[in-house]
């Protein structure tokens, strides 16, 4: 079985992978649900257009996102530039822009997990919160964030199989470079290009299959306990 | 404590003008469904806003258009029943139980966990999920979730309207208990004569949207105007009785009232006490002479104060006794026959078994609810 022994540099990359998309979840998580609760709840000007840009890296080719990136966050990008002069963080060719990438590319799949159970909560339920004093912002983290749970915890999921997946935006936007932003897919496809890489792609693909049947089931077992918890009818 | 309501809301095609001011202990909103009860307390509760109008509750003004003040629900500190109990499905009754009082200031809190728990009768449900009680325990939680946040009001909106006849039973003398020993005033939406002369002291008659008759229970739910037409059957008068004792015998409990003695199946109320029970109209006799061996135990002498024709074969008669107002129904023949008319004296003839357990109830301890408390 020794055929199955990771090198280095492919550990490195399944390693830089996963914290990639992990950063790339946690990050969106709180913008996902704040963006899901505008849309499920609010009406404003200019609501259709958030509900498209949220959306759109689902629709666009991933390169176009990536090129995109590239144009905004780039070295020479406005919000590239702006974030190098004042806050010091760089994108470009870092994983940072990596995690960046991807989870541009899974925002609109956590958003609309996290929306469709915004709306099916029963805001009777809130309502009855409010009338025994409780402030909206209370009403949203003892009512509605504990009864959209499952909801939270599909979207996470999705998001983070996603972000592990991404390949086109990220290759585009910041290359494909061993230990800084040779995430999973972009070093199996390196491996395909190279004579003799096919064993290396097997066993990368071999563990990016796991992982995604991991998260899966850990998704299942989530939604399951909380499920049970809010209902026994 | 005072509530005073004086609102104008518009809801599609439906139009709500109401105004009412009450501080009973319990008043009740009665009306057909869709006569804007609902909309009442919502408005009260602060779910709504008025388009124009005021809501005061003792010194504290909780809505006025006019001076543009709103008072949003969770600062109102207004206890809600809703009809659908709507337990947080998350929490455990006693978290449910909990959560108002969470919300409310430390030096307001003037609910005790315990005396709510052991009023309501919740004890052993403490640790469950709400999925799995059943209705009436539900709504019992219900209560005591609203109790519990030490309101300085409670809204009722038909609590027990989801409920089958049983469980209705199980929860009223829980809400009569309510009324009687807690010091908060309640607001009882309903459109059931029998739970309404049961726990009402002040009723709020509500039709299409405005306010057809407010004041004392007794005073409102004896005129015969007043009634929804699927209550036309159920017309009568309330009267208070005070209990002055017990034919353990044939277990009977004699009462007297303004117009007399009367006799009445056993109820639980000690000599001294008093209670309050509805006389129905179709319940009761007329006699234009005293009647003799006559299996009726109540026999009241009185004089016909009005007589109302129906258009079809009955009438309504009301007769004075003693400052009593007895409703009779009886048909237009008899009218005739009899010469019933204003002035005469009669004799009104109810037989003891007319009254029934949703015809009686223990009355509530006079007195409006004190100023000061639940503040």
């Amino acid at each position: 079985m020794e055929w199955l022994d990771l090198s280095p540099d492919e550990w490195n990359a399944v390693r830089l992978s996963i914290k990639v998309s992990a950063w790339a979840t946690l990050f969106s998580l709180p913008i996902g649900i704040f963006v899901a609760y505008l849309l499920a709840r609010r009406n404003f000007p200019g609501k259709w257009l958030l509900n498209g840009v949220v959306h759109l890296p689902l629709i666009l080719p991933p390169v176009v996102t990536g090129y995109l990136l590239l144009l905004t966050f780039g070295r020479r990008g406005p919000a590239g530039v702006f974030l190098e002069e004042y806050f010091g963080i760089v994108f470009a060719f870092r994983w940072t822009g990596a995690a960046l990438a991807c989870g541009v590319m899974a925002f609109p799949l956590m958003v609309r997990a996290i929306r469709l159970s915004i709306e099916a909560v029963d805001r009777r339920l809130e309502a009855a919160a409010g009338t025994l004093g409780a402030a909206p912002a209370w009403v949203f983290a003892t009512v509605t964030l504990p009864l959209i749970l499952p909801g939270v915890i599909a979207g996470m999921i999705l998001a983070f199989a996603k972000a592990m997946g991404e390949f086109g935006a990220t290759i585009t936007f910041v290359s494909n470079i061993p230990g800084e932003t040779q995430t999973l897919p972009s070093a199996i496809y390196t491996f395909t290009q190279v004579p003799g890489g096919d064993m290396g792609a097997l066993r990368l693909t071999l563990v990016s299959i796991a992982i995604a049947m991991t998260a899966l089931a850990a998704s299942e077992f989530f939604a399951r306990r909380v499920s049970r918890r809010l209902d026994l009818e | 404590m005072s509530l005073s309501v004086d609102v104008h809301h518009r809801l599609g095609s439906f139009e709500i003008e109401a105004a009412f001011e009450s501080s009973g202990r319990l008043t009740a909103l009665f009306g057909p469904s869709g006569s804007g009860k609902s909309t009442l307390v919502n408005l009260i509760a602060g779910l709504m806003r008025p388009d124009r109008g005021y809501v005061t509750f003792g010194d504290r003004t909780l809505v006025d258009t006019g001076q543009r003040i709103f008072l949003p629900p969770y600062r109102r500190r207004i206890g809600y029943v809703f009809q659908d109990a709507r337990l947080f499905p998350h929490f455990t009754v006693s978290q449910n139980l909990r959560y108002g009082r969470f919300f409310t200031p430390a030096a307001k809190r003037y609910a005790d966990f315990d005396h709510v728990v052991e009023l309501l009768g919740l004890g052993n449900l403490l640790e469950r999920r709400p999925s799995l009680l059943s209705g009436g325990e539900k709504q019992r939680v219900a209560i005591g979730r609203a109790l519990i946040a030490s309101p300085r009001l409670i809204l009722m909106d038909e609590p027990l309207a989801s409920l089958d006849d049983a469980r209705k039973a199980e929860i009223l003398p829980y809400i009569e208990r309510l009324r009687d020993e807690s010091r908060i005033p309640i607001v009882y939406v309903s459109h059931s004569l029998a739970e309404v002369t049961r726990l009402a002291t002040d009723v709020v008659v509500m039709s299409a949207g405005r306010v057809a008759a407010a004041g004392p229970a007794v005073a409102v739910l004896s005129r015969m105007d007043l009634l929804p037409d699927e209550d036309r059957d159920e017309a009568g008068t309330l009267i208070e009785f005070a209990v002055t004792g017990h034919e353990d015998e044939f277990g009977l409990t004699v009462l007297h009232s303004q117009g007399g003695e009367w006799r009445v199946p056993r109820i639980e109320v000690s000599a001294g006490g008093s209670v309050r029970a509805r006389v129905r109209a179709r319940d009761v006799m007329i006699a234009t002479e005293e009647p003799r061996g006559i299996s009726a135990l109540n026999v009241l002498p009185g004089l016909v104060a009005e007589v109302s024709a129906g258009e079809r074969s009955d009438a309504l008669v009301a007769i004075d006794c003693g400052g009593d107002r007895i409703l009779a129904r009886v048909t237009r023949r008899s009218l005739a026959g009899l010469g019933l008319e204003p002035g005469r004296r009669v004799f009104a003839v109810v037989k003891a078994v007319a009254f029934d357990k949703g015809s009686t109830a223990r009355r509530a301890p006079p007195g409006s609810v004190a100023a000061g408390e639940g503040r």
